[in-house]
């Protein structure tokens, strides 16, 4: 465990949004790095299956729990990253606000197979200008398009980083990690150098050319 | 928040102790918490004075799990209960005074990101 004593500087929390569509990897992609077991209910919880574990034997359930994936890293004795996978699910949007307010950034995750999965996680990261970078999973037997080509189908500005990553391996994962720190600094020294308005001009594609399915 | 005035003892939520309840029971029904604004990684630690209080339950357990730093997220694992029974029962803590936040930068420096970079490369 970590060695976080009772007079040390109490510990600096950071939080990374793992974003992307249902079923892209996001849980194995916490899980590979994560000193934990990866997962917090949230719910609207109107009801609670009582001593059952086959709830499809449950008539009329009402009750919605959300998984979230929640992995804690400690980075050393005073900051502690923790990573939370936010809800695939379109009707969970709701969520996301609460889990992404203060955020260091984002990765999303893409699985070529079924790119526009992640337009509503580039939507949301541009509309509130959270630093982000797409990851793009590789999953075995998967056909194999060129990153430009990913940054074609999603639509994403020249600027933001994509990157390729396999959501299994602990070492990829940290890479991936890594990749949006410096997306972060890189935002950070250009938001406030002499390459800024340039920046600007070049602007984010409109959500518009974006087209959801 | 720690001068909030201590809150009248009836209103606490009472508890059932059967442990097959609707979730937001242990709340007393309650899905909005006392503070706003706590973040699912804020870090949260218990008043010394806190472990001879007169909790129970879920309060008592993120008392004891509070002894070093928690944040929602860490107390809601442990718990298994829902982020948003633990987020109310926490605010509740809070504002008795038998938890506090953990002071955090309001923005991180360049610095710390660059720190941040060179953690998670050398993880």
């Amino acid at each position: 465990m970590s060695a976080l004593s009772d007079t040390a500087a109490p510990p600096i929390a950071v939080k990374i949004v793992i974003s992307g569509g249902f079923g892209v990897g996001k849980t194995t992609f916490v899980g590979a790095i994560s000193e934990i077991e990866p997962l917090v209910t949230e719910a609207e919880l109107t009801e609670r299956s009582i001593g059952v574990d086959d709830t499809s034997a449950v008539s009329g359930k009402t009750t919605t729990t959300v998984a979230l994936d929640f992995g804690r890293i400690t980075l050393d004795d005073t900051l502690l990253l923790y990573l939370f996978g936010t809800p695939g699910q379109d009707r969970f949007a709701f969520l996301w606000d609460d889990l992404v307010d203060g955020a260091l950034g984002a990765v999303v995750l893409v699985d070529t197979r079924r790119v526009e999965d992640s337009f509503p996680a580039i939507d949301y990261f541009e509309e509130n200008e959270i630093p982000f970078i797409v990851a793009v999973n590789r999953f075995d037997g998967g056909q194999r398009f060129g990153l430009a080509e990913v940054r074609d189908a999603l639509g994403v500005d020249a600027t933001v980083p994509i990157v390729e990553c396999d959501a299994r391996q602990r070492e990829s994962v940290k890479d991936v990690l890594a990749a949006l720190t410096e997306e972060v600094l890189t935002r950070r020294l250009g938001a406030s150098g002499p390459g800024a308005v340039a920046r600007r001009e070049q602007g984010p594609t409109s959500p518009a050319s974006r087209r959801h399915p | 928040m720690t001068d909030d005035k201590w809150p009248h003892a009836g209103h606490r939520p009472r508890y059932d102790e059967d442990p097959v309840v609707r979730p937001f029971m242990l709340t007393g029904g309650r899905t909005r918490p006392v503070h706003d604004g706590l973040r699912i990684e804020t870090q949260l630690v218990a008043a010394p004075a806190a472990l001879s209080a007169p909790l129970r339950f879920e309060s008592r357990r993120i008392v004891e799990l509070c002894q070093r730093s928690k944040s929602l997220a860490d107390l809601s694992a442990a718990l298994m209960a829902p982020l948003g029974v633990v987020r109310v029962i926490v605010g509740d803590l809070l504002t008795e005074g038998y938890l506090r936040i953990e002071e955090q930068p309001d923005q991180l420096s360049t610095s710390l990101i660059e720190r941040i970079r060179d953690r998670v490369r050398a993880l």
